[in-house]
């Protein structure tokens, strides 16, 4: 009787998930990732400020997406195993490491997780780097799109995207993909993140809500 | 002579026995067969066209465009070379997404609809009015129809207009629309890109970009881009084949 009279939330037995929008892109020099930053459960938000693009090491960061459970945790052993790896070999590990490690996690418990994160960043072999790896695929990319959102802005990061741009058109290029996706995706939104790699280290940024840039609205 | 005569009466009688219960018969039939559809579950998986259609409003006139690929389920394509931009007046069109057995129906439903509804006014029909028709039709039917329109056109009223019927009923007007499954790729794109007033050449090119880009990235959207650039002097038909239309930067 009581239970009817005070319904249990819905989103207190809703798995948690970043429906999300995440983009890396690779210019000149380094990468840049962005993503929004809402956390769904259900229907509710409830976290609408997460920074999903979380360091993997100084200059390798990755971005999540799925569950938000299975990408976090993902991210912490990656980050572990990294440091380990980075104190045996005496040296900055290499891009392609940290996304063959995240890649061997995905894979070996491919039925259980469901996550899928972006790895990015610069290192002093190949410069800058996007690996996807969607369910244990490992796949280097000029950019990766990935989460909800994305399916929205296929189309516009087919045309916009140009090999060799520089650090600025990357990072007005992540901006506007995330908006678009912001725009159209209910389980995308609250602010964006960016962060910009290159040689020198890992810049973050975050942009609000109104700083966002504006499109044609109906 | 009598004889002949009556042979001859007989015989005649006999053919226009013939003609007519054959046609009675016919008759019969079709209206077994409007029976028969009526009845029909259109939630079966029949040809569906998995497709991208969209309409933009420029200054001027209207276009409107869709791909040319007909599915049934998910892996068989059944037709390459499927228009479906369906002429519902002189100066209206109507583009379809969903059962491609529901919008065909319906269309030719609308379209005698509207030439009668144009013959009691004595003028050509509004776009709006057609916009109406099917609105009701998808309203009334809304159990049983899985069809999604754009109708779009040109009437000395309002101009270049363009109407959005969708999978309930609702009907809305907007400078340009997007349908069908693979418009979710492309709703990034047309937001960045859409300007109010555009001429008719930089409209034809967001268009023709437009459903590039989503026939690149849906497996049930492809073949050729059908556009129907519709302005005051009349209508124009352009298909772009697949060889000539625009490449990004991964093909």
């Amino acid at each position: 009787m009581s239970e009817e009279m005070f319904p249990e939330p819905e989103w207190l037995s809703e798995e948690v998930k970043t429906g999300t929008t995440i983009i890396a892109v690779t210019f000149d020099g380094g990468v840049v990732l962005g993503s929004d930053s809402r956390v769904s459960a259900g229907e509710s938000v409830v976290n609408r400020v997460m920074n999903k693009l979380s360091p993997l090491h100084d200059k390798i960061y990755c971005a999540l997406s799925g569950s938000a459970a299975d990408a976090q945790t993902i991210a912490e052993i990656v980050n572990y195993q990294l440091d380990v790896h980075s104190i045996e070999v005496e040296d900055d590990p290499l891009v392609c490491s940290a996304a063959t490690l995240v890649k061997n996690i995905s894979y070996k418990y491919k039925e259980e997780l469901s996550a899928h994160l972006i790895v990015a960043g610069w290192d002093r072999k190949k410069g800058g780097q996007v690996y996807a790896t969607l369910n244990g695929l490992l796949s280097r990319q000029p950019f990766a799109i990935g989460g909800s959102g994305s399916f929205y802005i296929h189309g516009f990061v087919d045309a916009e995207y140009r090999k060799n741009m520089t650090k600025r058109e990357s990072q007005e290029f992540v901006v506007n993909a995330l908006t678009l996706a912001m725009g159209r995706d209910g389980s995308s939104g609250g602010v964006a993140y960016v962060v910009t790699i290159d040689k020198d280290g890992a810049e973050e940024k975050c942009i609000l809500g109104n700083e966002l840039p504006r499109f044609f609205d109906q | 002579m009598r004889l002949t005569i009556t042979r001859f009466a007989v015989s005649f009688t006999v053919i226009i026995w013939r003609h007519v219960l054959k046609k009675f018969i016919h008759n019969l039939y079709v209206e077994f067969l409007i029976m028969e559809k009526q009845h029909s579950y259109s939630q079966v998986k029949g040809v569906s066209t998995g497709t991208t259609i969209l309409a933009v409003k420029f200054n001027g006139g209207v276009i409107i465009g869709s791909d040319s690929r007909a599915s049934m389920g998910e892996s068989y394509v059944s037709s390459k070379t499927i228009n479906k931009l369906i002429q519902v007046h002189d100066r209206i069109f109507c583009c379809i997404a969903g059962s491609l057995a529901d919008a065909q129906a319906v269309t030719k439903m609308a379209k005698f609809q509207l030439s009668f509804h144009s013959i009691q006014m004595e003028s050509p029909p509004l776009v709006k009015a057609a916009a109406s028709i099917m609105r009701e039709l998808c309203y009334s039917n809304k159990e049983e129809l899985q069809a999604g329109f754009i109708t779009a056109g040109w009437d000395r009223k309002k101009g270049p207009q363009i109407y959005v019927v969708s999978l309930g009923g609702m009907l809305l007007s907007q400078p340009f629309t997007i349908g069908g499954s693979g418009s979710t790729y492309i709703y990034g794109y047309v937001d960045a890109k859409f300007k109010p007033d555009m001429s008719l050449e930089e409209a034809k090119q967001f268009s023709i970009n437009a459903l590039a880009l989503a026939m690149g990235r849906d497996n049930v959207s492809g073949g050729v881009v059908h556009l129907v650039v519709i302005t005051e002097p009349g209508v124009k038909h352009i298909v772009v084949p697949g060889d000539k239309l625009p490449k990004f930067h991964d093909e």
